[in-house]
């Protein structure tokens, strides 16, 4: 901010020191000063819609009259003056609430928007506070608009906020506003299930109760009821902030947290509306044994499980632990002090693991930068090989949507007319976007951004990378294409990446083909090498892939078809028939003398586990994700433990304790794991740096979970005892239990709600923020545990040739991932399964009408002995011989993809 | 033998006065206030006393972690000893006093001076921040007060031409002392006020803006003592006032002498009471500058007139 | 000086006024019947609770005893799931009949809640919801908020237009 020229403006007689090329809103909101408004969102700009915002402006310093203006559309200019408190401005405001008013429904007492409405703060802000309209108001019929979003169009007061992210930041195309003048509709065509991917921000974005978030409403509580704690979105790999919210021992609700360099104001609909497996009904709350593999399982207490796993980790007994990708940092590595590095398996596929070390090592070596989300905004030229970025990491999805709008905002700098000035800017860009090139197997909702797609297999599409990386630099592998077409396509991509200021790379695990990753990596060396600039983004599978590829360990394939008896298997929060064929588990299982799992929900590995212990979910503990980007970030308690669940590293704490003899930890509290993990793993030392203790205190207080009007405290437990127990220590965080503490905005990782005198709507957030769409103040939460180093060496991946020939009657299988459903927490939710595909695979026209099946019917693929019944979906943009299968749907069996099979009808 | 019974008489008459005070006043003030008062424990709420004592013993004495405990539980003491000591010199009667001191008046200056050390030393010792508060204001207020309540006596010294008890009450067989010393009475009965921190100069304890002052950290027995302590220092200052200004135990002879000295203290003690149900709290600057500024002058005169004319009558 | 002297002898006077104690458990005074004593939960006019759950009584109560957990029936109309106070807390302010927004919450001038056991303060819905009306005749919150929630179709309360078409263009 001090690098660059700042000017003076001068604001009811004061003068600030301002940024220049902003609009007046956006610097006052920045300076702390309230403005009422509703249409300008930081991330959507301005488009001077509401006129709530206005002000007034003075000629110089001898006007004495000014005129108003629409703060919003008024560009800092130096020696600006302006007077927000004018007398003027006030009743100009005034009156514009008052007109938004009279047809608003007298509603808030069953609002759902109640008590955190943006639209009522502005009313108490611009002093509005009775009725002089005596006419009738205004009334719509509402939508039925799918499982996620309650629609109540009464509560619209027209500000466009809606249309303007759910069309022009996040591409929906079935959301709009209809009819003309005083009658303005926003909705859909007709009632359905709003089908964008990140439907779920209009709830954020909208700012009275029009949109509201139907899952909460189930279990409907007022923000100021909400006990919240700072969290990580565990659903994929990008490791999106949130703030999860509590009460009556329940997970409310998914709300976003600002992180300037992760995920800003927004959230896809997995993260957001995933939530809901942790009040599950069929969650393991108590500890379940069985005596004999017969058996049924029995509820335990501690005491007797204890006394039956005494004997389970004595050094005499062979024990082989199996971490998670989707476990914390904490808990991989307690399970791995328990049973020994030799011992500790990661739990995921050879090839997973081969191709996220291979990545991680990449990263580390090569000297190339992988951005943050906010820096994927930033790029201008784009290259997404093999990845479905909308399933697989649906929030960098929305990141490229917004890096192709730079070059329009570019167009519209070049006129005049800065980048915040939302509607001109869009008439300017008309169709023109950053390019952005696509190599996928099948169509993806990003297609239309693109300047060119390549549809092919995943060996065509690394042959294409690996031909880009080629023309880039002659020192590459060198690799022609034979097809002319896809070598201009080729060469247009290399020429585009090479033109561009700040090109970028994107791909990941999700092709399961080594080549697609080793040719973006090649690019982004080919790049780097002869332009010194280019960033490599990679999608892993999932949460904490990252952070697992930091610790030492097997991959799961090397359990399988041994002889050897295992005595004691643990499994810590992964269900194993994910990731292999079930008749390699069962056959491992059978080697087992006691299957130990730690989880969360009932799955198939649970059902023949002989001892199943109660985990936490991310809402019940604490622990640290790193993500795709390398970027350690932790996540906090927001539901106090009840039951007999205990987080997963706490379980595993106590084994230690129980086979003592050969270790003995002092691990008391959260801290005490984070510290003897640092020691182990100097690679993760920059967390040391970084993340407050459980003893930071904010000027000697802690910092409280819950709202100052937090409600019930002296009720909520009455109906067990009217006596008052104390609230709940809280030894592994900073963070308390209760209304009482610090006031003060804590630092980014540990903030826990958004709220501010007279701002009690999300729109809070900018109080947090160094500027509206900025950093948080005193900088973004999360470490990044990988920089780029300097001076590296050139090197190269060679391709790896071993392309199997398909026979005859043999297909080629791609996965084809689903944001809803492939990830296996959120696909416990019980709104989000409602839109889980059946399992499907998608099937050239031509193709099926060779299969003779039709759209919708069933067909059977048999890939390496597994059969599964699938539903077909005619996709023509799949190549022919080819078919795309759902991968992870419940129901389905795991198939090794991309792979070949074979279809019977 | 006698002679202890007289001291057993003077110890225990204004310990049981002061005890019975706490019912006293409480009644008083209600029937003040048009209302009833404590009336549920035994005939007319006489055994509330008795009750209120039963409570304070068993009540937990809690002596806070944070206090300098030798003085803490010390510094109750001082005022009960301070108090019950003056009593020694003050006749109750003819012959019923425990000594006749020909420096009376001096050994109760300086005594109820003395008193002073069990507020600071609580106070301070309690290591609260309120209670130094009221700790600081009771000892600005006593070095204040105490100036011109040894002034405005010296015109009753000077009348009697002595500084025993014994002899004051002896010289007012005449007449009360309170019509040639008006001024002087006056005087002295706002710093006996100030001097035993009752309303409206209980600025030490001021409740609404200290939390109690000085024993805010104090409780059971210990707070008993100052509480009775407070009552102690009433009684005294009445008893004090009447043998001065009164005529002692003198009156007319169908009743004997310690019952006439017994009536006024309790009239005069009922005049304090009066004055705490009428009387609103002045400011601490207030409360000294009419010290300093009206009542020093007005002492340091009635002692200019008094001996002028004493001089002029011999 | 002397209006000081003037308040003393005053107040001296009242040494001879009645008292104006009433010795209440013995003699009980007479409350009028809108006297502020303990909630209870009313109905409207249709015998449907009143209450919406809209949670500003939890919010508005200075000593927190009220819990709630709002909840729809199948029309989508809006009631408490439970409505618990603890009495053994509550002081009688008033302040949640102040904030409900629905009348729901009245007063009655029962205050006599002495128990010997204090689990017994603890008033759940089925405790508190009356059978009438209360204070508010007629009074139905649905008629007055703009919303459908099963009571009332779009543009049927109070104070409605019919709802918007939205195919119509008409200026």
């Amino acid at each position: 901010m001090s690098l660059e020229i700042m000017i003076k403006i001068k604001i009811d007689g004061t003068y600030y020191e301002v940024e220049p090329n902003k609009n007046l809103l956006d610097t006052c909101l920045t300076l702390g000063l309230d403005i009422p408004h509703f249409c300008f969102h930081a991330a959507l700009g301005s488009v001077g819609a509401c006129r709530l915002c206005a002000v007034k402006k003075f000629k110089d310093e001898t006007d004495k009259k000014g005129r108003i203006v629409m703060s919003c559309m008024e560009p800092v200019v130096d020696n600006l003056i302006i007077s927000i408190d004018d007398i003027d401005a006030k009743a100009f405001r005034a009156a514009v609430i008052e007109g938004l008013m009279t047809n608003h429904p007298h509603d808030c007492p069953v609002c759902d928007e109640g008590g955190e409405c943006h639209l009522q703060d502005m009313t108490v802000m611009t002093g509005h506070n009775y009725r002089r309209f005596d006419f009738k108001k205004r009334t719509y019929q509402n939508q039925n608009l799918g499982p996620f979003i309650q629609h109540e169009m009464n509560r619209c007061i027209q500000c466009y906020r809606c249309v303007r992210f759910y069309r022009d930041y996040a591409g929906g195309k079935d959301l709009n506003a209809f009819a003309s003048r005083n009658n303005i509709y926003f909705g859909r065509v007709e009632d359905g299930t709003l089908e964008n991917e990140f439907s779920g921000n209009l709830v954020e974005v909208c700012p009275t109760g029009v949109f509201t978030d139907k899952t909460l409403m189930k279990h409907y509580t007022r923000k100021w009821d909400l006990s919240n704690a700072p969290s990580v979105c565990v659903h994929c790999s990008v490791g999106c902030n949130t703030i999860a919210s509590e009460r009556y021992d329940s997970l409310r609700r998914i709300m976003s947290r600002y992180n300037g360099e992760v995920n800003g104001y927004f959230l896809c609909d997995r993260g957001r509306f995933g939530y809901e497996f942790v009040n599950d009904e069929k969650r393991i709350r108590e500890p379940q044994i069985r005596s004999n593999k017969n058996e049924k399982k029995e509820n335990v207490d501690d005491e007797h499980l204890f006394s039956v796993l005494s004997n389970s980790f004595s050094t005499n007994r062979k024990v082989i632990g199996i971490g998670s990708p989707r476990a914390s940092l904490e808990s991989n590595y307690a399970l791995q002090v328990l049973v020994g590095k030799d011992n500790f398996n990661k739990g995921i596929s050879t090839k997973e693991q081969q191709l996220t070390n291979t990545i991680l090592e990449f990263l580390k070596q090569s000297g190339i930068k992988t951005p943050s989300l906010k820096q994927i905004e930033k790029a201008d030229a784009i290259l997404i090989l093999g990845e479905d970025l909308v399933n697989t990491a649906p929030m960098m999805a929305l990141a490229v949507r917004e890096a192709t709008r730079n070059l329009g905002k570019e167009m519209a700098e070049k006129r005049g007319i800065p980048s915040w000035n939302a509607d001109p800017v869009i008439k300017i860009t008309q169709d023109s976007k950053s390019p952005v090139f696509i190599a996928t197997p099948f169509k993806d909702s990003l297609d239309e951004l693109a300047k060119d797609t390549f549809r092919s297999s995943f060996t065509n599409i690394a042959e294409l990378g690996f031909a880009v990386a080629s023309v880039l630099d002659s020192e590459a592998p060198s690799v022609k294409l034979k097809n002319i077409e896809h070598q201009a396509l080729a060469e247009k991509i290399a020429s585009t990446l090479r033109k561009a200021k700040n090109p970028l790379i994107i791909s990941g695990v999700h092709s399961g083909d080594e080549n697609v990753i080793k040719a973006a990596c090649n690019i982004a060396t080919a790049l780097k090498s002869i332009e010194n600039k280019g960033l490599l983004s990679i999608v892993l599978p999932e949460c904490n892939s990252m952070g697992l590829a930091f610790l030492p360990g097997n991959p799961l394939d090397i359990l399988f078809g041994g002889k050897d008896k295992i005595d004691t298997l643990v499994i810590l929060e992964n269900d194993l028939f994910r990731r292999a064929s079930e008749e390699s588990i069962l056959q491992l299982f059978d080697r087992c003398d006691q299957i130990i799992v730690l989880d969360q929900l009932p799955n198939k590995t649970t059902l023949r586990a002989d001892i199943v212990i109660p985990a936490a979910t991310f809402a019940e503990s604490e622990g640290t994700l790193v993500n795709n980007e390398g970027r350690a970030q932790r996540y906090y308690k927001t539901i106090v433990n009840k039951d007999q669940v205990k987080e997963s590293w706490r379980w595993l704490t106590e084994f230690i304790l129980i086979k003592k003899g050969t270790q003995t930890v002092q691990w008391k509290k959260f801290d005490d794991i984070v510290n003897s993990l640092l020691v182990d793993f100097p690679d993760l030392e920059a967390l040391k740096n970084y993340f407050s203790d459980a003893d930071f205190r904010m000027v000697n207080e802690k910092i409280p979970r819950q709202p100052i009007r937090y409600s019930g405290r002296t009720s909520i437990n009455a109906k067990n005892a009217v006596s008052e127990i104390g609230i709940e220590p809280d030894i592994d965080s900073p963070l308390a239990f209760t209304m009482e503490g610090s006031k003060e905005n804590a630092p980014a990782s540990l903030v826990p709600f958004y709220w501010s005198p007279g701002w009690n709507s999300v729109q809070a957030v900018n109080k947090y923020l160094d500027e509206p769409n900025g950093k948080m103040k005193g900088g973004d939460s999360g470490i990044r545990l990988i920089e780029p180093k300097e001076n590296t060496p050139v090197t190269y991946f060679q391709k790896n040739n071993q392309s199997k020939e398909l026979q005859p009657g043999e297909w080629l299988i791609v996965p084809v991932y689903q944001i809803f459903g492939s990830d296996e927490l959120s696909s416990s939710a019980s709104t989000l399964a409602q839109r889980i595909p059946a399992p499907f695979v998608y099937l050239n026209l031509k193709d099926a009408i060779d299969l003779k099946v039709n759209n919708t019917d069933q067909i059977q693929l048999e890939i390496a002995n597994t059969k599964l019944e699938l539903v077909v979906i005619i996709e023509n943009s799949i190549g022919q011989g080819m078919a795309g299968v759902s991968v992870n749907l419940p129901g389905m069996l795991y198939l090794d993809l991309p792979g070949t099979g074979k279809f019977h009808k | 033998m006698e002679y202890i019974f007289i001291i057993l008489g003077v110890l225990l008459i204004p310990l049981s006065i002061a005890a019975g005070l706490i019912w006293v006043e409480r009644r008083l003030l209600s029937f003040w206030q048009d209302r009833l008062g404590p009336n549920r424990v035994g005939p007319f709420g006489l055994f509330q006393v008795i009750a209120d004592t039963v409570k304070l013993f068993f009540k937990e004495d809690w002596i806070p972690p944070f206090s300098d405990k030798p003085v803490f539980v010390m510094a109750p003491g001082i005022v009960m000893i301070t108090m019950l000591l003056t009593f020694s010199v003050i006749p109750f009667g003819p012959g019923f006093y425990v000594l006749d001191s020909n420096i009376g008046i001096l050994f109760f200056l300086g005594n109820s001076s003395l008193g002073v050390y069990s507020i600071v030393l609580g106070g301070w010792a309690s290591n609260n921040k309120y209670s130094l508060i009221g700790a600081m204001r009771a000892s600005a207020q006593m070095l204040t007060y105490e100036v011109f309540m040894g002034l405005s006596l010296m015109g009753v010294v000077m009348l009697a031409d002595s500084f025993s008890f014994y002899s004051i009450v002896q010289a007012q067989k005449n007449g009360w002392f309170i019509f040639p010393q008006f001024i002087g009475f006056l005087v002295f009965f706002i710093a006996a006020l100030a001097e035993t921190h009752r309303l409206p100069f209980d600025i030490p304890e001021a409740e609404g803006e200290l939390v109690a002052g000085y024993h805010s950290e104090y409780s059971g027995m210990k707070f008993g003592m100052f509480f009775v302590g407070e009552y102690l220092g009433v009684t005294l200052m009445s008893a004090i006032i009447t043998t001065l200004f009164f005529g002692g135990w003198l009156g007319p002879s169908f009743l004997p002498p310690v019952f006439w000295f017994l009536f006024k203290t309790f009239i005069l003690i009922c005049v304090f009471i009066l004055l705490r149900a009428s009387l609103p709290r002045p400011r601490y600057d207030q409360l000294m500058e009419f010290g300093w500024k009206i009542l020093l002058p007005l002492a340091l005169l009635n002692l200019l007139i008094t001996g002028a004319i004493l001089i002029f009558i011999k | 000086m002397f209006s000081i002297l003037r308040t003393i002898w005053l107040i001296f006077l009242h040494i001879f006024h009645k008292p104006e104690t009433i010795e209440y458990p013995e003699k009980k005074p007479y409350l009028p019947p809108r006297y502020r004593g303990r909630i209870v939960l009313t109905r409207d006019a249709d015998h449907n609770e009143r209450c919406v759950a809209c949670n500003l009584c939890a919010v508005a109560c200075p000593v927190d005893c009220i819990s709630l957990q709002a909840t729809e029936d199948e029309t989508g109309r809006r009631y408490p799931e439970f409505f618990r106070i603890n009495f053994s807390r509550c002081i009688f302010c008033g302040f949640c009949e102040e904030a409900c927004p629905t009348y729901a919450i009245q007063l009655i001038p029962d205050f006599e809640m002495a128990e010997y056991d204090r689990q017994n303060m603890v008033y759940e819905k089925e405790h508190l919801l009356i059978e009438g009306e209360g204070k508010y005749h007629g009074y139905n919150f649905y008629q007055q908020a703009g919303v459908d929630m099963g009571v009332k179709g779009k543009g049927e309360g109070l104070n409605e237009e019919l709802p918007v078409d939205v195919n119509d263009l008409m200026p």
